[in-house]
This record gives C-alpha cells, structure tokens and sequence, in this order.
C-alpha cells in the first residue's frame, strides 16, 4: 500500500525559505523603488537607443564626434579625480587624529554643516566669499601673500573648492569609521615591539585600512563626478567647467531630446561604474579580513 | 591608547590641527559672509558693510515669494518624511528579521540608491515622471524625492531592529498578539528613538535635496533651496544682499531641524554609512 | 638554546600610582622583582593588575611615582623605546602578516638582518613548538595556535621582561591546562623575567614563584604560592583563595598565634593572622574542604544541614550554624536535610581575622 506522500501546505513551505507575511512588509518598498529606481534606468537605456533621428547608436556616435560634448567626460574627470585624491588624502591624517579627541562631537557637527546645508548654499557662500573683494582675498593680502586678488570664481578653482569643501567632511566621516574599526590593540603590540608612530602607520595602519579607503575613494569620486549646482553658479559652465551632468540637463530641459539626455546620463553612470571598479579591482589584490587581531 | 610623543609626532599633530582649524574657520567665514551681507545696506571693497539694516528680509521676502515657498517646502518634506517612514520602517523590519531568497538582491536595491548621486539617476526619473505627466507638480517632487529617502530610513532603521531581542516578540506572540498588534504595543515604542532619528535625518536631507526636485519641478512646487538656486542664478538681476537674505532664511531653516536632529542622533548618521563593517 | 634573556638585576615599582580623573586606579604600589621570577599579579576586575601592566610597557603612563630597571629609570620611555616583550589579553596579532611575518615584527624593527631574523624567528617556533603553520595568517589559526605566535613574537627579541596580561583567559578548560605548562616551560628554557596578570588563582598558583595579590588599585599580600595558600594576610585575600567560611565569634585566648575562640557555643583552635586582643570579636576563615564532619563534642560546631551536592570525590555540603550563619562543608558521604551534624576543622586550617581591619589607604 502506497501512501500519498505528504506535502506541507504552501503557506507552510514559503515560509519554510523564509517568506511568510513579515517578508512581504518589504514589498512596497521594492516596488517603488524598482518604479522609481530600475524602471527609470531601464527606460532611460532604451530610450538611449531610440534617437530622435539615425540609428540606435546615434546619441552615442553624436555623443563622441561633438568636441562640445565629449569634453565634458575629460573636464568632470579633471575636476573630479584630483579633488576626490586631496579629499580622502586629507581625510587619513585628520581621522587619525581625531579619533583620539574624546569630545569631538561639536568638531564633527561643524564638519557635518556643509552637508547639511548643501551644495546651492557653499555655493552662494563662496561667490561672497572668494569675490575679488571678499575676506579671503583680503585677508591674504593684508598678510602680504599676495598682491592682487586670486581669481577664484567663474573658473576651475571655485568649483574645485567647493567640491572640496563639501566632499572633504564626508570622505572625513567615512575614514573615521574604518579607522574606529581597528583595533587598538594592534598599534600597542607594534609599539612594544618597537616601531615609532611612523612606522606603526606605514606597517599596520595603512595596509588594514586600504580596504576600507578604496571604498571612500569610490563613493567619494562618485559623488565629486556628478557636481552640478557649482559649476553652473561658481564656474564657467559654458567653457572650462562645463560638467557632463550640465550638458545631460541642457539636453533634457533646453533642448527637450530627451533620448540623448538619457543618453549622456548612461555615459556618466558608466563612466563612473569604471572608475569604480578599477579602483575595487585594485583593492582586491590587498588584505581584506577583519582588522582586529586575533579571538575577539 | 599611546599617549607619549616624541617632538617630530607633536610637530606633526599640530600640524593637522592647524590645518584643520584653517578648514573649520574658512567654512565659518563662508557662512558669516553670508549672513554679515544680507544685514548690509551697501557692501563694496570694505571689510565690513557701510550700514546694518533688515530691509533685505523683507525684500526678499517679498520678492521671491518665501511665504509660499516656505509653505510648499514643508508640504513636500512633510509628505516625503511621513511615506519614507511608512513604506521603510516596516521594510526595515522584513530585512533584519527575515532571510529569504532574494534577499542580497533586493538588499543591493536598497543600497544603490544612496551609492548612486541623485543627479546620475535624476535625469532618467525625471524623464520617466514628465513622461506619465507627474513631474511639475508637487506629487512628482515628492515621488523623485521618496527614491533616496526611503533607503535611507531603511538602512537607519535596520540596526535598530536588530538590537530588539527577538525573543521579546516571541514572548509577544506566545501572549496572543498578531502582527499589527506586535507592532503597536512592543515594536513601535522600541522603535521610536529609532525612527525619530531616521525621520528627522529624512528632514534635514531633503531640506538640502537640490538636484532631484530642480530636475522635477514646477512653478508652483519648489522647495527652498531651489528657489535659491534660481535667485542666485538670475544673480544679475536682483540685489545680491536680497539674495543673501534669503540664503540666511534657508540656512536658519536647515540648521534649527538640523540642531533638533542632533539632539537624537550622532553627526555622522547624517551620512549614513553605506557599508557595515563585518561583526559590527 | 639560541634565545636568552638580556640581563639585569631588579625590577622595581617605586610608589606607583594612577588616577583616572576621580577614581584611583592604583595607590602607592610598591614592588621589586628580581630576574629570572616568574611573577603573577593575580586579583579581581578592577584591581590596578592590568593598569599596572600598561604602565610598566608604556601604553599608559602613571601618575605619579616611577619604574626603575637596576638604577635607569624607565617610565618616562616611551613604549617602543623600553624593549619589553608583550603577550596581549587578545593576542593583537597583525591580521595582515603571517605567523612568521607576526614573529620576526620585533626584529625588523630593529633594523636586524633578514638572514638573522629567519634564523632567530625559526628558533622561536621551534621553541613554541609551531612548527609547519608559520606561513598561515593569524585569521587561518586555532585559537592555541595564535597564542602561541603572540608568545613567539613576545620571545623572539630577548627581551629582559615578559609582559602578559591573561594570555589564557580566552582558551578553553582543557587548552588552558596546556598553554600553562607551556608557558612555564618557556619562561624556564629561556630564562627570562615574566610578570603575568590573572584573576584566576589557580593560574597564579600552579605558576608563579611569588605572587602579588591586588585589590582597588592597592597589594594586598606577595608570597610564594604556597605560603598565600595556606596564611593569606587579610580577610579579603583569604576570600579569594577559597576561604569561603567566614565565622564570627569571640576570642577567648591567645598565646603567640596560637588562638582559642569561642563561637556558636563550641570552642575551637585558630591561628591568629593580625594583631588581636582577648575579647575582641573575630572571624574565622576556612576552607569548606578543611571542615569535617566530627564528632568531638567541645571543639565542633553544631549545624543543622540545608544542602548536599556531590562533587564526585566527596560531598560539599552546606549548613546553619546556631547563629544562622551558612557553613560550607566536607563529607564523605551524603547527609540528609534538617539532619545535625558536628563540624571540625584543624587548628592550622582555621585562620582568624579581626572582625573589623583597619581600613585599607
């Protein structure tokens, strides 16, 4: 005699590989984000291929033959990468330092304030502030550093240092974390065997942290890559600082091509995932495990 | 921690703090130029204006309309506030109680929108929204704005799920409470400091959200710092001391949520770190 | 042997103190140890033998007072600078070297040939008996394994002092019982001078050859093992030796430090461990090991039984006394509750305290 054999109820058998009711409180969640994130993304890259006149490669082909376009890749990059280096650059010693403080809240609130402000604020600031006539030129030439003002608005360098100022506290906050995630413990055994701060840095610090650093290069690069607000206010954005995000917001708000604006925005979210990948290509090749020291 | 230094170790620590305080003063005298500029009558090639005045609060007031902005702006971080809370405390929940499969996918859409800038996948949105006639009108800056908010109520909100015991809901559930019931009397009011923190997070980050709504909205939708990105822009125009006004305005408007955010929260949880280090 | 130990004489704690902010972490110590001891700093959490130990290696620096290494005093080096091998509670080895690369760390900091760091590293293994998993990294190592790369590492610059601070606390039972053999085996070949902290007293037992026992950032009591086993000082060190009975009476006579004492209504025989008079109120200490189920009338206390446990070799049993305190208790075989049972326990084995000690400073 054959018995039937017994299935659990399906109810039973989701939940079972872990989906039951609790799961579902995930869905809305998903689906606005897939209609507001994946969809859009999706509908972008077709909308790429399907130009207002030509084939499916046009807005690319016209990306790429346009020197007016296609110079804004090379420009953003020369914006971005040096000010993403000086940022993380920056970061490392000051992390390092601070970590030590045990009251560094108000520090690290005042270094929260250009996030929280934004990007049209730090922008307005600085036209004040760096003008010909502001208190920075003033101040240097009062010291006897300079003898005319530095021209530092409606160029690079405005743009440059606004990048700075507001990407700078958030490379900074990200170290921190990686470098609270070390173990003190680690730079005591260094020391009693005899390796000065320098070498404790060089030899245990830095190769634990290079992980942890790759990733604040990336975010930070990421982030510096689509500047928008600044190069229109505090640069040039018909000439030097003429960014791609600038030139994918003229082709959908001034020329209303939206295919091609779609276009530029897959090229600048390519660019950046390259960029990003060879930086996560070459943190592969480092050590990766945890940075603490033995059983916890 | 290692407290003694030799004098190259000293030399060096202070450098670093004099080139941080240089960074920290220049960020101050940024702001302060500013805020000493919108209370000046006139201000050319002095160091400091040639009178003090407030007419330029009421000007600007005037001008650029900041009653109705002022309005619009809270309706639309109202809105965005409330439904990220709503859609993402309970995701929340679903991701730190539940493994399934899917689940580092559905993880990795959570994440992308804060790794991705807004304006890298602002440009698509915003096409997709004027393409079902949603943008222009507050509905579409609110939707635009709920695609970077709601991860970020659910990242926030996940660690402090986890720090619940489970065993205290099973007690719950052995005592006869079903889920809804779960929620409202143990889950929520653990939950609370949690997400008063995310929410008011949610509030200083869209207050400072410029490229999502500029690139969604409308004549009658504009949130503030929009609305000052365009009176900067068109710079030529009006009084620079107007536009000024209306930056203090702005920042006095960011900093008051900002100073009651951090009186639940740590700093660094305005930028949610993206990653969590293993075992932490 | 390739490895031994530098030299010097003495090692001496001169009036160490240290305060965090209110609390006094350490008060006055004051302590001299010769080369080649093995010395265990053993006392409860919180009672200065770690902070002692961070400031003897530098990590943290002491209030006041000072270290001397023969006449060259040594607090005010810093850390990298004082050349001492250290075993850390966690092990803290560098995630990111091998065993080996862990290992020849110190030496490297030296500026020492890398044909002289091989040779020197390959006989610390040898030596730790680590052979064939030098190339691993620590993540890839049992948990004995990675101790024994700390030691090795600790070891391998010759230090003339060895650091540990509860190098066994993490391990289990039975690894504990081995790494300990080890560790005195090592610290015998290599003749070197060991200050070890631990709060557990077997540990320091079995160990060390002089122990200091601490408390609140004070020493309570040094002495060779055997003499802290038998005549703990004070009441408190006794306690922590496994004097877990504390009976309180009378006493009734003295002579030299042979004592009588009157408690419950039986008299009995101690040995007094402070200065005491006739009269003054007492406690006695004494191990529940060392009290007996024993009939004698006059120097027995009565107790009425409340619990009995068997512990395998014998009973550990628990009783009130006629003065409602609990006694803890010897016997061979198991008794029933609410049962009478006599207790005795011998006059070398009954310590005698004062009720009241004069307030530690």
């Amino acid at each position: 005699m054959t018995d039937a054999i017994w299935r659990p109820p399906l109810r039973a058998r989701l939940a079972g590989r872990g989906v039951d009711s609790v799961t579902l409180l995930a869905l809305p969640a998903v689906i606005l984000l897939f209609a507001l994130f994946v969809y859009p993304f999706g509908y972008g890259l077709w909308l790429s291929f399907t130009p207002k006149d030509g084939g499916a490669l046009a807005n690319y082909a016209k990306f790429f033959s346009d020197p007016f376009l296609y110079d804004t890749l090379s420009r953003t990059f020369w914006l971005a990468a040096p000010v993403t280096v000086l940022n993380v650059a920056a970061a490392i010693p000051t992390a390092l330092r601070v970590r030590l403080v045990r009251r560094s809240r108000l520090l690290t609130t005042i270094l929260v304030l250009p996030i929280t402000l934004g990007t049209v604020l730090v922008a307005e600031g600085l036209l004040t502030y760096l003008g010909p006539q502001g208190w920075l030129n003033r101040v240097l030439m009062t010291l006897g550093l300079i003898s005319h003002p530095l021209r530092l608005l409606h160029n690079y360098w405005g743009v440059f240092l606004s990048l700075f100022i507001t990407g700078f506290p958030f490379a900074f906050l990200l170290t921190l974390s990686y470098v609270s995630g070390v173990d003190p413990a680690l730079e005591n055994a260094a020391a009693t065997l005899g390796a000065g701060p320098r070498r404790r840095f060089w030899a245990i610090l830095l190769p634990l942290l290079l992980p942890g650093l790759a990733i604040t290069l990336c975010l930070s690069f990421v982030q510096a890559f689509s500047v928008f607000p600044s190069a229109v206010l505090l640069g040039a954005p018909a000439g030097p600082t003429r960014v791609i995000s600038i030139a994918a917001y003229q082709a959908a708000f001034e020329d209303y091509d939206y295919s091609m604006a779609s276009a530029i925005a897959i090229i600048m979210g390519v660019a950046q995932l390259a960029v990003v990948a060879m930086i996560l290509a070459g943190r592969g090749l480092l050590y990766r495990g945890p940075a603490a020291g033995g059983k916890g | 921690m290692l407290q003694q230094a030799s004098l190259s170790s000293r030399l060096w620590s202070l450098g670093v703090w004099v080139v941080m305080g240089l960074f920290v003063v220049n960020l101050l005298a940024l702001i302060a130029a500013v805020v000493t500029s919108s209370f000046a009558t006139r201000w050319l090639g002095t160091w400091l204006p040639a009178g003090w005045t407030l007419d330029w609060y009421g000007s600007a007031w005037r001008e650029f309309q900041l009653a109705d902005v002022l309005t619009v702006t809270f309706e639309i971080v109202a809105l965005v506030v409330v439904l990220s809370g709503l859609i993402g405390v309970p995701a929340a929940y679903a991701m730190a109680r539940r493994d399934f499969p899917g689940k580092r996918l559905v993880m990795l859409l959570f994440l992308l929108p804060l790794l991705v800038p807004p304006i890298t996948y602002g440009i698509p949105l915003a096409t997709v929204l004027y393409r079902t006639g949603l943008a222009g009108s507050m509905s579409g800056v609110v939707l635009a704005n709920l695609a970077p908010t709601t991860p970020f109520v659910i990242l926030v909100m996940i660690p402090y799920v986890e720090q619940i015991d489970p065993r205290v809901e099973a007690a719950a559930r052995v005592f006869g409470a079903n889920t809804p019931r779960l929620f409202v009397h143990v889950l929520l009011p653990l939950l609370l400091p949690g997400v008063l923190a995310a929410l008011l997070l949610v509030l200083v980050r869209t207050l400072a959200m410029f490229e999502l709504t500029f690139l969604t909205d409308g004549p009658t939708s504009q949130t503030l710092v929009v609305a000052l990105y365009y009176a900067v822009f068109a710079a030529g125009v009006r009084a620079v001391q107007s536009i000024d006004a209306m930056a203090v305005i702005y920042m006095a408007t960011s900093m008051v949520w900002l100073l009651i955010a951090l009186r639940f929260v740590n700093p660094t949880q305005i930028v949610a770190r993206a990653r969590r280090e293993p075992g932490r | 042997m390739g490895i031994r130990a530098a030299n010097f004489r003495q090692l001496r704690f001169d009036k160490l103190s240290r305060a965090f902010g209110s609390m006094q972490a350490l008060k006055d110590v004051d302590l001299t140890i010769e080369k080649g001891e093995f010395v265990a700093l053993l006392g409860p959490s919180g009672c200065g033998k770690s902070t002692t130990l961070n400031i003897l290696a530098g990590l943290t620096p002491a209030t006041s007072g000072g270290i001397w290494l023969d006449s060259t005093r040594i607090d005010t080096l810093r850390p990298e600078q004082r050349g001492f091998g250290m075993v850390f509670q966690n092990y803290a080895l560098f995630p990111h070297m091998s065993a080996r690369a862990n290992i020849g760390f110190g030496l490297k900091m030296r500026g020492a040939a890398k044909a002289e760091i091989a040779r020197k590293v390959d006989e610390a293994i040898a030596m730790v008996r680590l052979q064939g998993q030098e190339d691993k990294l620590p993540g890839q190592l049992s948990g004995g394994q990675q101790q024994r790369v700390a030691i090795a590492r600790a070891i391998v610059v010759e230090p003339p002092l060895v650091l540990m601070d509860e190098p066994l606390s993490n391990l289990d039972a039975k690894l504990r019982i081995e790494m300990r053999a080890e560790i005195r085996r090592i610290h015998n070949s290599l003749g070197a001078t060991t200050i070890y902290v631990t709060h557990d007293q077997e540990e320091a037992l079995s160990l060390a050859d002089r122990i200091v026992v601490m408390r609140e950032g004070a020493v309570r009591q040094i002495g060779a093992p055997d003499e802290l086993y038998a005549r703990p000082a004070h009441m408190d060190v006794a306690e922590f030796m496994g004097f877990r009975n504390r009976l309180a009476g009378k006493l009734t006579a003295l002579e030299g430090e042979r004592t009588s004492v009157s408690i419950g209504g039986a008299t009995l025989s101690g040995v007094a461990r402070a200065p005491m008079a006739v009269g003054d109120p007492i406690v006695v200490a004494a191990r529940p090991e060392d009290m007996t189920v024993d009939a004698e009338a006059a120097a027995s206390i009565p107790v009425t039984v409340t619990s009995c446990e068997f512990h395998g070799h014998a009973f550990l049993c628990g009783g009130v006394g006629s003065d409602g305190a609990e006694v803890w208790f010897r016997s061979g075989r198991r008794l029933a509750l609410g049962a009478e049972a006599r207790l005795g326990v011998d006059a070398d084995k009954a310590l005698v305290f004062p009720t009241r000690e004069r307030p530690s400073p």
